[in-house]
C-alpha cells in the first residue's frame, strides 16, 4: 500500500510536468487574447523532434532544444494565420493541430516503437534520501523541478512585471493598447512562439523522460486536456499547475486501481481523465462569474489595427 | 507599408478562388516534401492523384470515402456557419457504428427487411445523442462545446474498445478484438460491380440536398446563420444562443452517426477496434475547403477522399510515408485559411500611390 503511495506521488509529478509546460504556455497565449488549440499537435512535434534528435546526438539539453524550435516553428504558421491573415483562431489551431500531428508522424517514422534511456534523476543529496518522500519529491529529473519554477516565473511574469501588464493590456483591449502605444500584434506574435516552444518542450519531456519511447499518436489527447486545464484555472498559473497535478494522479489510477487488485474494465480507466475533464468543465464553467471575471476579454477576436 | 483593408461586401470570385489556391499551394509544398524525401514528385504525384482513377477498384474506394466525409461535413458545416465548433464527430459516428452494430449483432439471423432501416434510424440517433450531451453541457452550464466534443470522442474511443473486447465481442472469435459478422439484412448493397461502393453513398447525397435546402432555402437556416454572424442580432433575427448551439451540434451529431452506420454496415461488416480512419476530423477541414457550402463540401469530400486513397496508393507504389496524408489534411486547411482573409478584406497599397491608382481616398 505504502509502496503503492509513493509510486503514485512520484508518478504524479512526472505526469503533470508535460501537461505543465504546455499549459503555462498557452496562458501567457490566451492572456494576450490569442486563442491557441493547436497544443496537440505542437507537444506531438515537440515530442519526435525532442527524441530524434536525443536520440542522433546523445544529448537530452539538444534534444529539448531542438523540440522547443520545432514547436515554435509550428506556432508561427499558426501566428501567421491568426496574427497575419486574421484567420478564424479555432479554425486555425485546428489547422496547425493537424499539421503538428502530420509533422510528428514524418519526424518519427524511423523510430516508431524505439526507446531511448531516461534523464537522469538529480541527486540533491540528503533530501533525496528522506524516507518516503526522499525517492518521490527529491529524485525527479531537472525538467519536473524547472516545470514547478516555471509556474512560480510565469504567474509573477504575468501579475507582476511590466511585462505582464502590457500582455494583459493587449488581451483585455488591444484598441486600448494600441491606443497607449503598446504593438498589440507584436505582443500576441511573441506570446504565441512562446507558448510554442513550451508546448514542444512538454512534448519531449513525455518522449524523453516520461514513457521514455517514440510511438505514433503518443500525446493522446493530453494536448486538449492542456486547454482545458487553462479554463479549469481560471487563467491562473498556481491553479493550473494544481489542475496538472490533479490529472497526473488520474492517469496513474489505471495502474495503482490494477495494483490493488480491483476489477475494473481498463478501458473506464483510460477514459477516466477525459471524462474528469468533461465534469470539471462543465462545474467551473457553470459560475459565469468566475469565467468572466479572469477570462481576458479580447480572447479568441482577431484584431485589426485601424489607422 | 501594405495592409489590409476590410471589403464592404465579401467577394465570391475570392471565395471560388480561395480553395483551388490552397491546392495549388499544398501541391507545390507536396512537391517540395516529395523531393526532400528523394522521391520524384511527378511519380509521387501520379500515384497519388491519378493512379486512383485508373482502375475501377479505386474509383471505387475513392467514392467509398467520399460517402462518409460528405455526410459528415455537411452536418458539421451547418453548425460552423453558426460557430458552433463540435470537433467531435468521430465520436459521434463511432457510437452511431456501435448502436447499429449493436442492433445487428442482437438481430444476426434475422433477414427482415427492417432491420437495415432501424440501424440507420437508431445509429443516427446515437451520434445525435452523444453531440446532445455536449450541446447541454453548452447551454446549461457554459462548458465549452470544443473540449466537450474532442473529450466524448476519447471516451467514445474506449467505449469501443470496451464493446468489442467483452460484450460484443464474437464467442467464436479466438479472442480477436471484433464481433461476429453481420448478416446480409445488416448490410447495405453493392452499388457498382467489382467495387466496395454501397447504396449509403445514396444517403450521402441526400443528406447534401437537404442541407442545401435547409442552408439556402429554409428559414431555420436562415436564422442559424444569423446567429453566426451576428450573435448580437440573433435575439431579433436568428436563433437565440442557447437554440443555435442545439441545432447546430444534434444536426453534426445525426449525420455523423448516419455515417458510422455507413461505416460498420458497408465496407466493414462487423464491429471492431478500427472504425474510422479519422473521417470525422477529415471532415472537418472538407467542411472549411468547401466553403461550409453544401455544394462546395461535395467537391472538397471528393478530393480528401483522394487524398486517402492517393495516399494508400503512394505508400505501396511509391514508398510515400502514410503521415503524407495528414500533412496534406493539415497543408490545405492552413492554406484555404491564408487565402480566405482575401474574401473579406484586400490589400491596399502604400498611402499615396492608393488614390492616384484606384481613386479611392475616403477611407485612406
Amino acid at each position: 500500500m505504502l509502496d503503492s503511495l509513493i509510486f503514485v506521488l512520484g508518478g504524479t509529478l512526472a505526469a503533470a510536468t508535460p501537461l505543465i509546460y504546455a499549459a503555462m504556455g498557452e496562458l501567457v497565449v490566451e492572456k494576450s487574447g490569442v486563442l491557441n488549440l493547436s497544443i496537440e499537435g505542437m507537444m506531438a512535434t515537440g515530442a519526435a523532434t525532442g527524441f530524434v534528435v536525443a536520440t542522433m546526438s546523445g544529448s537530452t539539453v539538444a534534444g529539448f532544444a531542438a523540440a522547443a524550435a520545432a514547436s515554435m516553428l509550428l506556432s508561427f504558421v499558426f501566428a501567421l494565420l491568426a496574427l497575419g491573415f486574421l484567420a478564424n483562431q479555432v479554425a486555425a489551431g485546428l489547422a496547425v493541430g493537424v499539421l503538428g500531428l502530420g509533422v510528428s508522424v514524418m519526424v518519427g517514422k524511423n523510430y516508431e516503437g524505439t526507446t531511448i534511456s531516461p534523464m537522469a534523476d538529480v541527486n540533491l543529496g540528503w533530501l533525496s534520501e528522506i524516507p518516503l518522500i526522499g525517492p518521490t519529491l527529491f529524485s525527479q529529473d531537472i525538467m519536473v523541478y524547472a516545470g514547478i519554477f516555471s509556474v512560480i516565473l510565469i504567474s509573477w511574469m504575468l501579475n507582476r512585471s511590466k511585462l505582464g501588464r502590457i500582455i494583459r493590456a493587449v488581451g483585455e483591449s488591444p484598441e486600448a493598447a494600441t491606443a497607449i502605444g503598446y504593438p498589440v500584434i507584436l505582443v500576441r506574435g511573441l506570446a504565441v512562439l512562446f507558448g510554442g516552444a513550451m508546448a514542444g518542450i512538454g512534448g519531449a519531456h513525455l518522449t524523453l523522460s516520461y514513457t521514455p519511447l517514440w510511438a505514433e499518436g503518443l500525446v493522446a489527447g493530453r494536448g486538449w486536456i492542456v486547454v482545458a486545464l487553462v479554463v479549469f484555472g481560471t487563467w491562473r498559473a498556481p491553479r493550473i499547475a494544481a489542475g496538472a497535478y490533479l490529472f497526473g494522479a488520474v492517469s496513474l489510477i489505471e495502474l495503482f486501481v490494477q495494483g490493488l487488485g480491483f476489477e475494473i474494465p481498463s478501458q473506464l480507466l483510460s477514459a477516466a481523465p477525459y471524462i474528469i475533464t468533461i465534469i470539471v468543465l462543465a462545474v467551473i464553467s457553470r459560475n459565469p462569474r468566475v469565467v468572466r471575471l479572469n477570462h481576458p476579454a479580447s480572447l479568441g477576436l482577431p484584431y485589426l489595427r485601424t489607422r | 507599408m501594405w495592409h489590409l483593408v476590410p471589403r464592404t461586401q465579401s467577394s465570391l470570385r475570392a471565395q471560388i478562388l480561395v480553395p483551388i489556391a490552397a491546392i495549388i499551394l499544398t501541391l507545390l509544398c507536396g512537391a517540395v516534401m516529395f523531393t526532400l524525401l528523394g522521391k520524384a514528385p511527378g511519380e509521387a504525384f501520379y500515384a497519388f492523384f491519378i493512379s486512383p482513377f485508373t482502375t475501377r477498384y479505386g474509383i471505387g474506394e475513392v467514392l467509398l470515402k467520399t460517402g462518409p466525409l460528405l455526410l459528415i461535413a455537411q452536418g458539421l458545416a451547418i453548425g460552423f456557419r453558426a460557430r458552433v465548433w463540435n470537433i467531435g464527430a468521430e465520436g459521434q459516428l463511432l457510437m452511431g457504428a456501435i448502436v447499429a452494430g449493436a442492433i445487428a449483432i442482437k438481430f444476426e439471423l434475422s433477414d427482415s427487411v427492417w432491420l437495415l432501416p432501424s440501424m440507420i434510424v437508431a445509429g443516427t440517433l446515437a451520434g445525435a445523442g452523444w453531440a446532445a450531451i455536449a450541446a447541454w453541457l453548452r447551454t446549461s452550464f457554459n462548458a465549452n462545446e470544443i473540449l466537450v466534443t474532442f473529450m466524448l470522442s476519447s471516451v467514445a474511443l474506449q467505449l469501443l474498445y470496451y464493446l468489442v473486447t467483452g460484450p460484443l465481442r464474437d464467442p467464436m472469435g479466438m479472442s480477436f478484438p471484433q464481433s461476429v459478422l453481420f448478416g446480409d439484412a445488416a448490410l447495405f448493397s453493392p452499388l457498382l460491380e467489382g467495387t466496395r461502393v454501397n447504396t449509403s453513398l445514396w444517403l450521402a447525397l441526400a443528406v447534401t440536398v437537404l442541407a442545401w435546402v435547409f442552408v439556402q432555402r429554409s428559414m431555420p437556416g436562415f436564422k442559424l446563420l444569423v446567429s453566426g454572424l451576428a450573435p448580437g442580432a440573433a435575439g431579433y433575427a436568428g436563433f437565440a444562443e442557447g437554440r443555435a448551439v442545439w441545432v447546430g451540434l444534434l444536426i453534426g451529431g445525426a449525420a455523423a452517426g448516419m455515417a458510422g452506420v455507413a461505416e460498420v454496415a458497408g465496407p466493414l461488416g462487423l464491429l471492431q477496434r478500427n472504425i474510422s480512419p479519422g473521417y470525422g476530423f477529415a471532415a472537418i477541414i472538407v467542411a472549411f475547403l468547401g466553403g461550409l457550402h453544401p455544394i462546395g463540401i461535395v467537391f472538397a469530400a471528393l478530393f480528401m477522399a483522394l487524398i486517402y486513397v492517393g495516399g494508400d496508393m503512394a505508400m505501396v507504389s511509391v514508398g510515400i510515408p502514410n503521415a503524407s496524408t495528414t500533412l496534406f489534411q493539415g497543408m490545405m486547411l492552413v492554406f484555404y485559411l491564408a487565402c480566405y482573409v482575401f474574401v473579406n478584406y484586400r490589400l491596399q497599397r502604400p498611402a499615396g500611390k492608393v488614390a492616384a491608382s484606384h481613386g479611392i481616398s475616403a477611407d485612406a
